[in-house]
């Protein structure tokens, strides 16, 4: 199997999307917030997946524009979650560079009570398996 | 049974009604949608006609799995056959649990004439559930082994 | 001992590519009670027929197997075969290698074996078949329609013409379903009303036709040919033969605030009232709920202003009962449940409107009077928006998993009109694709976007925000582009998904006829019989089967009519010969397999028997074999195993059983 390939299962399994459920209507980039800021739109996620573009995928600004808001995965009508896509290509940029930046146990210490809650959900997100 | 020397091949008994999940079974064959050969289908009119007796000889003559399909509650051909069947597999299934018949050994599914799908992930879940409990050894006339 | 002939069909490399057919017909050679083996490419053609006939007469075969396809595909066919063989058509008996093996298992090896293992049971059971024959029962002539809207009115009208009578009972009080409340039609851009009420008429004229509107079915019973159905006809208040159809009633009514169904709830109407101007029949219906009359007992205004005296507060519901020997299931569909998508701020905007909801207010009889205008402030609207397969193509449960087939046309179809109507009003429609397969519709859409100026952006739209200006803030995205399009619209029209009636569960039940996850009625063929129901004398006609267009509709309906009328046609039916039987030396006459049959089959008698030389008279069971439908409810049920199945007998299944797992 290719690098490309194993990144591309590695994805799909973490993030347990079959993105081949896709039918490519663009209601999650109807949907996003942050469509603008990103190079690389969410309905052209899947599609990268599909074709094992990984490095682009990762190489891209989209990855961590992605605000984990999840209205792309509620709004999808094939329930294909396009934003756990993104959030498991940040799992494989981080396993690639290094082990966990945090540790679960360390999270109390670190907490400021300005921080917004979805900062801290969308952490954990990212930094559990 | 000793079961080193020979490959565990299951042995299972479909009983399928002919509105709904004999036409569910064709369904999934005219789909292609796969499932193991060790699944065979015997036609009754209605899952009512089941008698427990049938499946009892199944066990006897060597079955391991038996599995009864029929329509959907509310969809029976004949309105309240698979009701009746129902109750019957219920108290029976329990009967066998009691003298070692597994509970996964047998199975009870509705499955509509449209749902090939479900027909096929159903056998090949049961037969998934057949493998992992191994060859039957309960309820087993000898004289019919070979 | 039986002379059994098996024949094994190739049918052509369906069974042969998997299935080693020659290896089959060799092995049933070793069963016993067969005599003769054969495989051939394809059983069930002429040639084929044709060495089963010759097998049969030649050998002296007093059964057969065939290993082919399904029962349900050919059992008839070599039954047939059969019988004009000289052979009684019920000593044959199929083994489904097709379906239940050779297309579902890819090794050979496998595949044969569980082949020969099928050909077994299929033996073991003929060895035991006994000849039967099928009996007779009466075919009422006469049809029901359940339903009429103008699949139900097609099919009526072509039952009645070829002769027979047919009822409608239709449960809104008129006639005409959804088509009457459509303004223009595609792709031909007839006015809906205009080509629908000559057919409305022409049924309500129809001599062998009988309309029940506001009636309901209650209870079916009995079978094909000879159905029993008891017809609720709910109350109008009005006696509908002294009614004249003047309208002073309505006029006149003080209480105007119910909500309009036929104009989707967009405007009211008063409580006495006809659906619409053309409604048939033209004679109104008092809703209870809304009557100020039934509600405080204070009123009476329609009853003092009625020249014909036709106002009747005291009109109960009447239960009519009649015998068909058809019935044909024609309920039609609605707009799904828009609850789930807030996204599109339905229920927070008037301006946020279903495909449906538009036809009214385009319609010169509808809210507006057939001014386009915005339904919360009355303004004409310069932007508007369409968006496609709202509900429809969804894999999550909020809406529908299939397309609904006739929105893409419907909204090119609105656009093009709005166009034509209003120049200066802009319309966009945001889709995922266009779907046009209809004669002449993919030129329609070509018009719509060339001649008219509609503009189509392939990409969906993410969410309706409503402006506190009153405009829609359309948050949409365009997948050909690459952009995020945030659109300023007056108006924003939803391509609703439809599904079938939800009453359809009910009658279904009452019908025992299949139905799918979806509600939509099953067909007993998806390709060649596509409308009749697996139960015989249940068929099929428009929406209640799947989504279709009219074009398709009426073609179905007639085609619907035709089964009704193959099945009215004949003076007598065949009856399911595979009827129970009770062993009189071992019935006790405890009556519990009275309890179970459904069709009340089984009654007792006093009969003379004669038990190894002890004559007594008995109770025992007897069978009407003209009620029985074989379901072997009874069989089980029997405590001392007196009663058995024809066709399907105690030592039947068991044989089968025992060539299973030898």
């Amino acid at each position: 199997m290719s690098s490309e390939k194993k990144q591309a299962e590695m994805i799909k399994e973490i993030s347990g999307v079959n993105p081949l459920k896709c039918m490519k209507c663009g209601k999650c980039s109807a949907t996003c917030p942050s469509y603008n800021e990103m190079d690389i739109k969410p309905h052209q996620f899947v599609s990268y997946v599909i074709n094992e573009d990984i490095e682009s995928l990762v190489d891209s600004k989209s990855l961590w524009k992605c605000l984990s808001c999840f209205a792309c995965v509620e709004r999808c009508p094939r329930d294909v979650k396009p934003g756990k896509l993104i959030d498991a290509a940040r799992q494989v940029v981080v396993r690639q560079r290094s082990q966990d930046y945090l540790k679960a146990d360390e999270i109390p210490e670190l907490l400021d009570p300005e921080l917004p809650q979805q900062l801290l959900v969308s952490a954990f997100r990212r930094y559990r398996r | 049974m000793p079961l080193e020397n020979k490959e565990f091949k299951p042995k299972i008994v479909a009983f399928c009604c002919n509105w709904c999940s004999y036409a569910g079974a064709d369904l999934a064959g005219s789909s292609r949608l796969t499932y193991p050969a060790d699944v065979k289908i015997i036609r009754v009119p209605c899952s009512c006609r089941v008698n427990p007796m049938f499946i009892l000889r199944a066990f006897e003559k060597g079955a391991d799995g038996v599995i009864m399909c029929g329509c959907h509650p509310g969809d029976c051909h004949y309105s309240t056959g698979n009701y009746y069947a129902r109750r019957r597999m219920t108290l029976l299934f329990s009967m066998l649990d009691y003298l070692g018949v597994e509970n996964g050994r047998t199975r009870v599914e509705w499955v509509s004439a449209a749902e090939g799908v479900k027909f096929s992930e159903t056998m090949n879940s049961f037969v998934e559930k057949i493998y992992s409990l191994g060859e039957n050894v309960r309820l087993g006339d000898l004289r019919c082994k070979s | 001992m039986q002379r059994i002939g098996v024949f094994v069909c190739h049918c052509g490399s369906n069974i042969a590519a998997t299935v080693d057919v020659s290896k089959v017909a060799e092995m049933a050679l070793m069963e016993p009670g067969v005599v003769h083996a054969e495989d051939y490419q394809y059983m069930c053609s002429e040639a084929g027929q044709a060495k089963i006939a010759a097998a049969i007469q030649e050998k002296g075969l007093t059964g057969i197997v065939v290993c082919s396809c399904s029962p349900r595909m050919h059992e008839t066919t070599f039954r047939k075969a059969a019988e004009r063989a000289g052979l009684n058509p019920y000593m044959v008996e199929i083994a489904n290698i097709r379906e239940h093996c050779s297309w579902i298992h890819k090794d050979m090896e496998e595949a044969t074996k569980k082949a020969v293992i099928l050909m077994r049971a299929a033996v073991a059971k003929v060895n035991l078949n006994t000849p039967l024959q099928a009996g007779e029962s009466r075919v009422t002539k006469r049809a029901l329609v359940i339903g009429g809207g103008i699949a139900g009115i097609q099919t009526a009208l072509d039952i009645a013409d070829a002769g027979y009578e047919v009822d409608i009972v239709e449960k809104t009080p008129s006639i005409g379903g959804r088509m009457s409340q459509l303004d223009k039609t595609f792709p031909t851009l007839d006015c809906s009303a205009c080509i629908l009420t000559p057919k409305m008429v022409e049924a309500s004229a129809h001599e062998k036709i009988t309309i029940y509107t506001y009636s309901e079915v209650e209870k079916v019973s009995g079978f094909v040919g000879d159905f029993t159905v008891d017809i609720r006809k709910k109350a109008r208040s009005v006696d509908m033969n002294k009614c004249t159809g003047c309208g002073v009633c309505q006029e006149k009514c003080p209480s105007k605030k119910a909500p309009s169904e036929f104009n989707r709830g967009l405007n009211t109407r008063s409580a006495i009232y006809t659906p619409f101007a053309q409604a048939i029949p033209n004679v109104p219906v008092i809703d209870r709920e809304a009557c100020i009359k039934f509600k405080t007992g204070k009123c009476g205004i329609c009853s003092k202003v009625c020249q014909a005296g036709a106002i009747d507060y005291e009109q109960k519901d009447e239960i009519i009962t009649e015998k068909y020997g058809a019935i044909v299931v024609a309920t039609g569909f609605d707009t799904i449940n828009l609850e789930k998508y807030d996204e599109y701020a339905y229920s927070q905007s008037k301006d946020v409107i279903t495909s449906l909801e538009l036809e009214r207010v385009m319609n010169a009889a509808g809210p507006t009077h057939g001014h386009l205008e915005r339904l919360s402030d009355g303004k004409a609207p310069k932007e508007i928006v369409f968006i496609q397969c709202v509900g429809s193509r969804c894999a999550d449960d909020r809406g529908k998993p299939y397309c609904s087939k006739i929105c893409c046309m419907y909204t090119a179809k609105h656009a093009m009109l709005i166009r034509d109507k209003y120049p200066d009003v802009n319309v966009t429609v945001f889709y995922i694709d266009v779907r046009t397969p209809g004669k002449n519709f993919d030129e329609f859409y070509r018009r719509a976007v060339e001649q008219y100026g509609v503009n189509y952006i392939k990409g969906q739209v993410g969410k309706v925000i409503p402006q506190p200006d009153g405009k829609l803030l359309v948050q949409g995205s365009d997948l050909l582009d690459n952009r995020q399009i945030l659109k300023e619209a007056d108006m924003v029209v939803l391509a609703t998904a439809i599904e079938p009636n939800p009453d359809v569960r009910k009658i279904a039940t009452m019908l025992t006829a299949s139905i799918d996850t979806n509600n939509f009625l099953t067909e007993a063929h998806a390709k060649l019989r596509p409308v009749e129901s697996p139960t015989a004398g249940i068929f099929l006609s428009g929406v209640c089967q799947g989504p279709k267009d009219i074009p398709e509709t009426v073609a179905q309906a007639g085609a619907a009519a035709v089964k009704a009328i193959g099945l009215l046609a004949k003076d007598k039916l065949m009856t399911n010969p595979c009827t129970a039987q009770a062993d009189i030396l071992l019935c006790n006459g405890c009556s519990t397999c009275e309890n179970v049959c459904p069709y009340g089959a089984i009654t007792y008698e006093d009969k003379e028997v004669n038990d190894h030389g002890i004559r007594e008279t008995r109770r025992v069971a007897v069978v009407n074999n003209a009620l029985c439908q074989g379901c072997g409810a009874c069989t089980v049920a029997c405590p001392s195993g007196a009663m058995d199945l024809q066709g399907f007998s105690n030592r039947q299944i068991l044989a089968e059983v025992d060539a299973i797992c030898r």
